[in-house]
């Protein structure tokens, strides 16, 4: 066991599956030399050699693409996209081919690979660098979309991810990659993906979140406890295929759920959610499922990010409106 | 451009092909006409989805297959039945697809061709990716990726090229030019000399072939396939052909093409040349061309007759193609589905 950072947990993960599967190769831009934009493959290019981990031209569709013919070929691909704002060169890949495959050829060939994206703001980064469009991929058929929000999800989920005999997309919180540390194996272990984790038991209310509004939440829900109201936190870390059933389950429990996301409102995964229960679980409903998320703005540049991002006090203020009832 | 047969069906100088050979090329030109032919009948009678013929494209595409070895891999268009045939795949899948068929798409085991890509592009770099794995794993397998000249222009054909030539991976890519990307001729796609001449720009070699000349395309792309096969790094070869029908059975070519230009194609059929070699060398005769039309032709109407025989798509097949494990959410949908 050693107390890791989530980024530490993720470079393990991968000097792990580097050193267990010789199928697995890395290629991405400046993952090799410099170990990555936030150096998430530091020290794996000396480890494991230039035939297992690639710095690549700047390409985002390229790389998407070649991943996707070596992983047909029997390779077992993890590419680094930077950012998820530049992950859209790479989307006529992910949509048409990557995800795909199995179906165009009838389970003859197939793309178990990994597509890992840094995502989310709240760094004061420039434009492009912050996006939070997990939406634009769980609504893709043939992708799997997984987002950790703890250093021990991180490496399972991402070992997990490796394994998976279809593509995944793996998104990594930019803001939590250093804010939370926790004691995680440094033996190989995976995370099922399909499940959420209910990460804290409540009766009152439903804090439904993933990835880097966990923060947020979970400090939302240390407030409603202090306040007498006990909250239960799932933590989704799948977003597609969706964890209908602990959703609803928890919804049946409670009667009252907000969902918390950072991506804009319109079109964004809150909106499935609230329709799962409201198909599900109406009528163990005592009020209106509510959603804390970012506008349906452009995420802006670092003086107005507080104006976006979802703030404790927006999910207390739902919180309370949603109990009211 | 090189070529080594001319249109009257005179060698150029030295041909590096043996009359046995030559021989086994025309009759697999007969067989994909015959089944290029037998398309657009079926589409026209409503039996096939919509078609793209590769009517003229016979020798590019069965020369380039002949130059691979069995085991190689392909990534083809939508155009390139007779290529995908030639390397492996066989006609009555290929048929299965145009109906409308998902199971179409299942290249036989130790075929190594991809169901063929519809979007314009995406899929040459997967050429790259296939062969640098089969590298990376110690095979020497190379792959080659066919496309249009309308493809060219796609930002996907600058990634894979440049990717291939970065990691010297080895990859053939042969440019169809047909002189059409559906309406949009070769002479506004770019204003390069050449497609071939693209290749310089990435460090790799490029070879304008005459895509008519199926002996040329032949030694061309075995050329490239063994210099990538021994280390050399991918290749780019255009073969310089003339799409004869439309674009596909949608598409109505006299809206944007002189009909007497495509009539001097005509004359250049990539069948008649080889058949006037062949004749020439005491290598042909009319009742071998009968023999030969009437085997494409069984073979053919068997692979229809099995392609028609398929069941009905079950609602279930749909589901279980999506991941090797059906989500839970899609065993819930295909419930709601299948009642």
């Amino acid at each position: 066991m050693s107390v890791m950072t989530l980024a530490q947990a993720l470079n393990g993960a991968l000097d792990t599956a580097l050193d267990a599967d010789d199928r697995v190769v890395l290629l991405g831009e400046d993952i090799g030399r410099t170990g990555g934009v936030f150096r998430i493959t530091d020290g794996l290019l000396e480890k494991y050699g230039e035939n297992r981990v690639f710095d690549t031209p700047v390409a985002e569709s390229g790389l998407v693409g070649a991943a996707f013919g070596m992983a047909i070929a029997g390779l077992r691909p993890v590419v680094e996209i930077q950012f998820l704002g530049f992950s859209y060169p790479a989307y006529d890949q992910v949509i048409n081919h990557v995800a795909r495959i199995r179906n165009r050829s009838a389970h003859r060939f197939t793309a178990p690979m990994v597509i890992r994206i840094p995502y989310g703001g709240g760094i004061g980064a420039a434009e492009h660098h912050s996006e939070s469009t997990e939406a634009i991929y769980t609504h893709i058929p043939g992708i799997k979309v997984v987002v950790p929000s703890t250093p021990h999800d991180a490496k399972g989920l991402l070992l997990e991810a490796i394994e998976d005999p279809d593509p995944v997309i793996f998104l990594e919180p930019i803001r939590l990659y250093r804010a939370v540390k926790e004691e995680i194996p440094d033996i190989y272990f995976t995370e099922e993906i399909g499940p959420a984790r209910v990460e804290r038991m409540g009766k009152d209310i439903t804090l439904i979140s993933w990835g880097a509004m966990m923060k947020e939440t979970r400090a939302a829900a240390s407030v409603l406890d202090e306040h007498g109201v006990s909250a239960e936190v799932l933590d989704l870390r799948t977003l597609s295929p969706l964890d209908a059933a602990g959703i609803v389950a928890s919804a049946e429990k409670t009667g009252r759920v907000v969902v918390i996301h950072e991506a804009p409102r319109m079109g964004g995964l809150g909106g499935e959610i609230a329709a799962v229960i409201q198909e599900q679980a109406l009528y163990s409903l005592l009020g209106p499922v509510r959603r804390v998320t970012g506008w349906d703005t452009v995420f802006p540049l670092k003086r107005s990010e507080g104006h976006y991002l979802p703030s404790v006090e927006r999910i207390l203020q739902a919180a309370e409106e949603t109990l009211e009832n | 451009m090189f070529s080594l047969i001319n249109p009257d069906g005179t060698v150029v100088d030295r041909l590096p092909v043996t009359l046995e050979e030559m021989r086994a090329l025309y009759a697999d030109m007969v067989e994909a006409r015959t089944y290029d032919q037998k398309c657009m009948a079926m589409q026209r009678q409503g039996r096939l989805a919509t078609y793209a013929p590769f009517e003229g494209q016979e020798a590019a595409q069965i020369g380039a297959a002949a130059a691979l070895r069995s085991d190689d891999w392909v990534a083809g268009t939508y155009r390139d039945a007779a290529l995908m045939w030639r390397a492996g795949y066989p006609w009555d899948l290929l048929i299965a697809g145009r109906t409308g068929d998902e199971r179409g798409g299942k290249a036989p085991e130790g075929v190594n061709v991809l169901p063929p890509s519809i979007t314009v592009g995406g899929h040459m770099i997967h050429a790259v990716g296939l062969a640098w794995a089969e590298r990376l794993q110690g095979s020497d397998r190379v792959a080659l990726t066919s496309f249009g000249d309308g493809a060219t222009s796609e930002g996907d054909f600058h990634e894979a090229m440049n990717f291939a030539a970065v990691f010297t991976t080895p990859t053939v890519f042969l440019c169809q030019n047909n002189q059409f990307a559906i309406s949009y001729p070769r002479s506004e796609q770019t204003r390069a000399t050449s497609i071939a001449a693209k290749a310089d720009g990435y460090g790799m070699p490029g070879v304008e072939v005459d895509g008519n000349d199926v002996a040329a395309v032949l030694v061309a792309v075995r050329e490239a396939a063994e210099s990538a096969r021994h280390g050399g790094g991918p290749s780019l070869i255009e073969a310089v052909t003339y799409r004869l029908g439309p674009h596909t059975t949608s598409d109505d070519p006299t809206r944007y093409r002189d009909e007497a230009e495509a009539e001097e194609w005509r004359e250049r059929d990539p069948l008649i040349r080889i058949r006037m070699l062949l004749e020439k060398a005491g290598g042909w005769n009319p009742k071998w061309q009968e023999d030969l039309e009437t085997r494409a032709s069984n073979a053919i109407e068997a692979a229809v007759a099995t392609a028609e025989a398929l069941p009905l798509p079950t609602v279930d097949e749909m589901f279980e193609r999506m991941f090797a494990e059906p989500t839970s959410s899609l065993r819930q949908q295909l419930d709601e589905a299948d009642t």
